[in-house]
């Protein structure tokens, strides 16, 4: 009877969040995914279709931008690694307890802003009439101002800023479980540091670096606001195509089909590289 | 016999803190050399230096005639075995074997020819692809002795390798430490707080008390012949008493604070009224002496008896409520005593010694 | 337990706070609400304005994803109704009879009524109208007159424009076709466009950025990042009361002529306030106001009177009778289009 009753309540008190789970994602996403499937005839009525699917592969455009973002994401993903991990050693091993707050704090610093505001910000130092040029022409280092914006280097620089913190939690919370002794153990046996970090520290903190960069490759894979206005001409990127579709095009089927695209993909391109570096996602997590 | 390690004067300062402090010694060439200390008196700190992960504040540390300043570890000719092992979990038993060999750029050939070599040595043929964490505690000890030993190192140091294991493990443990630094020749440093590892293993042991050496000697000097007061409480049992002095001659004659007169040995004389303490090992006295010349002797009551196979000991008690052990022979003689019996002990003077306080 | 009663009764509370007070939804461009005038009627009337600033594209799919609801007014250019409304139902007909025509510049009115026209009713009235042209800066790009110069080596690195669809309408004004004329013939338009995007792509390295926000675009120019702009005219006035290099002209092809509409969503709540707020801000001296701080004229008759010297300045010095009448009015998108557009964008976007 008891039993009963505590059931009853679990399933009054969870009921709510269900719901909320099934209004809120399951539901979008399968409207989404019916919409993706629908389309036009030629005499403009509306039919099942797989055309929205084919038209990524058929047409150059579609397919070449999401290679340009899963590439550029990727890179992103293994720059703020190479950046992350110098950073999350120095904070976890090397600073006191004190500094070692002081950096946390500062590398959170940027996320107590919107993302648009961190993007102009950007946009102000580097601009041509911007703050870096003023001072390197004030200093004599350039006689000419330079335009750092609207290329690829600086739209990866932004998108790597952006992604920092998710590559450097991780990475300091499987550092602090890596034991100093075995550092020293490795130096001990003649290793050089590179051949600790790659022997050791990498190795240990595999599940972090992984963890870290699916969600960096997330991140930057759906980003829309850096590319968009630090990568400037060129800089196609595959979520603002799926907006285009949306909001400039009206053609919300080819739009929802670009969307589950994207899902799709990224998560193959996510399983490619855990099979590659032989890992399960089961791992990650724990 | 040429050093291995000479070390001058070395002192090692943590801001106000001295953790070693002055300390001078020499490790001759394949020899076994342990430093006991109480913990906290700065053994590993001195470990740390030798094997190049610390720098000394001042003092000159030599290798083989080398001088080690400014030497980072991966250049020194030590190799460390970790008080907590530190082996390398994401490796096999031949992967952390192999894996200073192969930072020597040594061919994967002749690694694992070295590996299988050294494995056969430390008596764990076969065992080269399990992982670390399929191994035991005595077993891992093995591996992580093995992977300092197959780079041939000119000393290895070891901080407390046995302090992990259980008692029975550690005692076996002790005698294949031993004979395996005297089948390989490598010079040994070991550390220890443990006084019976100490004295099992070692040729020479250096007791360490805060920050410095109080004594380096023989296992069987320190234990015979004690120059310091911290020496003889720490390195094996001893029965204490204070007390002051009356008379100092061939033997020291003192009158302990219960009032008994004894006479013992002392490193110089002192003169009378000096206040010192008077130590005996529990083995030096005897339970109902037959031939009482020339001993201190006294009257005791059993309170218990300890029994310990061959280290069997009865603990008892003196009319003012001082305890003193005392080694009860296993040779059925004594089998009549009890606890609350009255017995008499005596001393030979030449086993006492004593120290101004 | 408790705490779902509790939950309900925030709910209850929430519901009930809403429905209290009358409260008014636009949805609209920045700027086309001002502060004052939002306040001045709700003092007037009591009805509280909640403003939500888009563009074209925005408002059409913010109202389609919705289907009509959410706002009770919309603000969308008057050639991206009809075909939307054909395909999407998502206005309702205005009825003129609840609306104060004696405020409105007749002609204005009428052409918005037959523009918007899908069977027998009508879908807007006119708010405001601008051009998008060129901003030049003359002390850098004195000879900067028309269209082609968004695409002149001249002016390398020195040229910027949205990446949007009133671009490669200028675009093909440029290489001598009349996209207007085309907008009813798919292929020919089809062909232009392929035309249009040869020529972006290939001028490519001239342009410094595509903007994609105004403030931002005004900025650049401030700074002389850039020469050669595409904008609106409202944008190089407000420039040249800054600096008096800067100006807008009108290409000589012809500026690009758009009305900003008054629109009502089909599942509007508050149809009255809707209408009242229509009658409200087409008042002379409401529109001047407005015109005064935008620099955008509105269809309100008479309200010239009340807008500032130096707005009208800068319109009669931009706009003589002669460009005026060489003025390009948007006609009615068809709905092909967009998407014909889109890809075309994608692809100069994508192009190295
Ligand atoms: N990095 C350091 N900073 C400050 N004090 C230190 C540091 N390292 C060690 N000490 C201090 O130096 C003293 C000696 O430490 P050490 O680790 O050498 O002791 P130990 O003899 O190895 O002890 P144990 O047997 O417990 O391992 C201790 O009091 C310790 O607190
Ligand atoms: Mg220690």
């Amino acid at each position: 009877m008891m039993g009963n009753g505590f059931r009853i309540t679990f399933w009054l008190f969870l009921s709510p969040v269900l719901l909320w789970l099934f209004l809120l994602i399951v539901i979008p996403h399968i409207d989404l995914l019916l919409l993706s499937f629908r389309g036009e005839s030629d005499m403009g009525d509306p039919i099942w279709t797989l055309q929205n699917y084919k038209n990524f592969f058929i047409e150059p455009i579609y397919w070449y931008t999401f290679l340009r973002t899963a590439l550029y994401a990727m890179i992103t993903t293994f720059c703020t690694f190479i950046l992350a991990l110098p950073v999350s050693f120095y904070i976890v091993k090397l600073a006191r307890p004190r500094t070692r707050g002081f950096l946390t704090v500062l590398l959170l610093l940027p996320f107590w802003v919107s993302e648009l505001v961190r993007v102009y910000g950007w946009m102000i130092l580097l601009r041509e009439s911007g703050v870096f040029n003023y001072f390197m022409l004030k200093m004599g280092i350039i006689d000419q101002p330079i335009e750092m914006l609207y290329n690829d280097i600086t739209m990866i620089m932004g998108l790597v800023y952006t992604s920092m913190l998710f590559m450097v939690v991780p990475l300091i919370s499987v550092m602090e479980s890596l034991d100093d002794s075995l550092i020293e153990a490795a130096h001990d046996l003649e290793a050089s540091r590179f051949d600790i970090l790659r022997t050791i520290i990498i190795p240990h903190c595999k599940p972090g670096i992984t963890s870290g960069s699916i969600v960096v490759f997330m991140l930057a894979l759906g980003n829309y606001l850096t590319p968009n206005l630090m990568g400037g001409k060129n800089s196609l990127w595959f979520t603002e195509q799926i907006y285009n579709q949306f909001i400039a095009s009206f053609n919300w089927n080819q739009g929802a089909a670009f969307g589950f695209l994207l899902l799709v993909l990224s998560s193959v391109i996510i399983w490619v590289g855990l099979k590659v570096t032989r890992q399960n996602l089961g791992e990650v997590a724990s | 016999m040429t050093n291995d390690l000479s070390v001058r004067n070395i002192v090692r300062k943590f801001g106000d803190f001295t953790a070693v402090d002055d300390v001078s010694f020499d490790v001759p060439q394949g020899s076994f050399f342990s430093i006991l200390g109480p913990s906290g008196c700065g053994k590993t700190t001195l470990l740390r230096m030798i094997a190049g992960f610390d720098e000394p504040t001042a003092g000159t540390l030599t290798i083989r005639d080398q001088d080690m300043r400014g030497v980072p570890p991966n250049k020194r000719p030590v190799n460390l075995v970790f008080q907590h092992l530190a082996l390398f979990p994401m490796m096999n038993v031949v992967e952390n074997i192999g894996f200073g060999l192969k930072r020597r750029g040594m061919s994967s050939a002749e690694i694992s020819k070295r590996c299988v070599a050294i494995l056969e040595r430390v008596d764990l043929p076969g065992y080269g692809k399990k992982r670390i964490d399929q191994l035991s505690g005595g077993q891992k000890q093995r591996v992580a002795i093995a992977r300092c030993l197959v780079m041939e190192p000119s000393v290895l140091l070891l901080d407390e390798p046995l302090g992990a294991l259980d008692l029975k493990l550690r005692e076996q443990m002790k005698v294949e430490l031993k004979k395996l630094q005297a089948n390989v020749g490598t010079t040994f440093i070991y550390i220890t707080h443990d006084q019976s590892e100490a004295l099992v293993m070692s040729d020479r042991i250096a007791v360490m008390n805060e920050g410095r050496f109080e004594q380096v000697g023989s296992p069987r000097e320190l234990y015979n012949d004690p120059r310091t007061p911290f020496v003889a409480r720490f390195v094996g049992d001893n029965n204490s008493w204070s007390g002051e002095v009356e008379e100092s001659a061939e033997y020291t004659t003192i009158c302990t604070s219960e009032g008994l007169h004894f006479r013992a040995r002392s490193h110089r004389s002192y003169k009378s009224g000096t206040r010192v303490d008077l130590f005996l090992r529990p083995e030096a006295l005897r339970i109902e002496p037959k031939d009482l010349t020339g001993l201190n002797t006294f009257k005791v009551s059993v309170k218990a008896i300890l029994f310990d196979g061959a280290n069997s000991r009865l603990l008892t008690v003196m009319p003012g409520g001082h305890e003193l052990l005392v080694n009860l022979p296993q040779n059925r003689q004594f089998d009549h005593i009890e606890p609350g019996a009255s017995i008499t002990l005596g001393w030979h003077p030449d086993s006492g010694l004593c120290f101004k306080v | 337990m408790k705490k779902v009663t509790l939950l309900a009764a925030a709910c209850c509370f929430f519901m009930a706070t809403a429905v209290q007070a009358e409260t008014l939804k636009i949805l609209t461009w920045k700027g086309y609400a001002p502060r004052v005038l939002i306040e001045k009627f709700e003092k007037d009337t009591g009805i509280k304005v909640e403003a939500t600033f888009s563009n074209n594209e925005e408002m059409i799919a913010k109202l389609r994803a919705t289907r009509g609801a959410g706002f009770d007014l919309a603000q969308p250019s008057q050639d991206r109704i009809s075909s939307v409304q054909e395909k999407f139902k998502i206005y309702q007909a205005v009825d003129y009879s609840r609306i104060d025509t004696k405020l409105f510049i007749p002609s204005m009115l009428d052409a918005v009524k037959s523009n918007t026209k899908v069977g027998d009713n009508s879908y807007a009235v006119p708010f405001c109208w601008g051009t998008s042209g060129l901003i030049v800066n003359s002390d850098k790009a004195a000879k900067a007159d028309d269209w082609n110069a968004l695409m002149d080596p001249e002016f390398k690195g020195r040229i910027s424009y949205r990446l949007k669809r009133p671009t490669l309408i200028a675009v093909g004004f440029a290489l001598g076709y009349d996209p207007f004329a085309l907008y009813s013939d798919a292929v020919g338009y089809k062909e232009m466009l392929d035309k249009v995007a040869e020529a972006l792509i290939n001028t490519k390295p001239l342009v410094k950025n595509y903007w994609a926000n105004g403030d931002g675009l005004l900025e650049s120019m401030r700074s002389s990042e850039v020469f050669v702009a595409m904008a609106w005219d409202s944008g190089g006035w407000k420039l040249h009361d800054e600096n008096k290099a800067i100006d807008f002209k009108a290409p000589k092809k012809g500026a690009l002529g758009w009305i900003d509409t008054f629109a009502i969503p089909s599942k509007a709540k508050n149809v009255d306030a809707a209408y009242k707020w229509i009658n409200f801000i087409m008042a002379p001296e409401n529109a001047a106001y407005f015109t005064t701080q935008e620099k955008v004229p509105t269809a309100s008759q008479g309200a010239n009177a009340f807008v500032s010297a130096e707005v009208r300045a800068n319109f009669e010095r931009s706009f003589p009778q002669e460009t005026i009448d060489n003025i390009k009015w948007y006609p009615p998108v068809p709905a092909k289009l967009e998407v014909m557009e889109g890809k075309i964008l994608d692809k100069i976007k994508a192009a190295k």
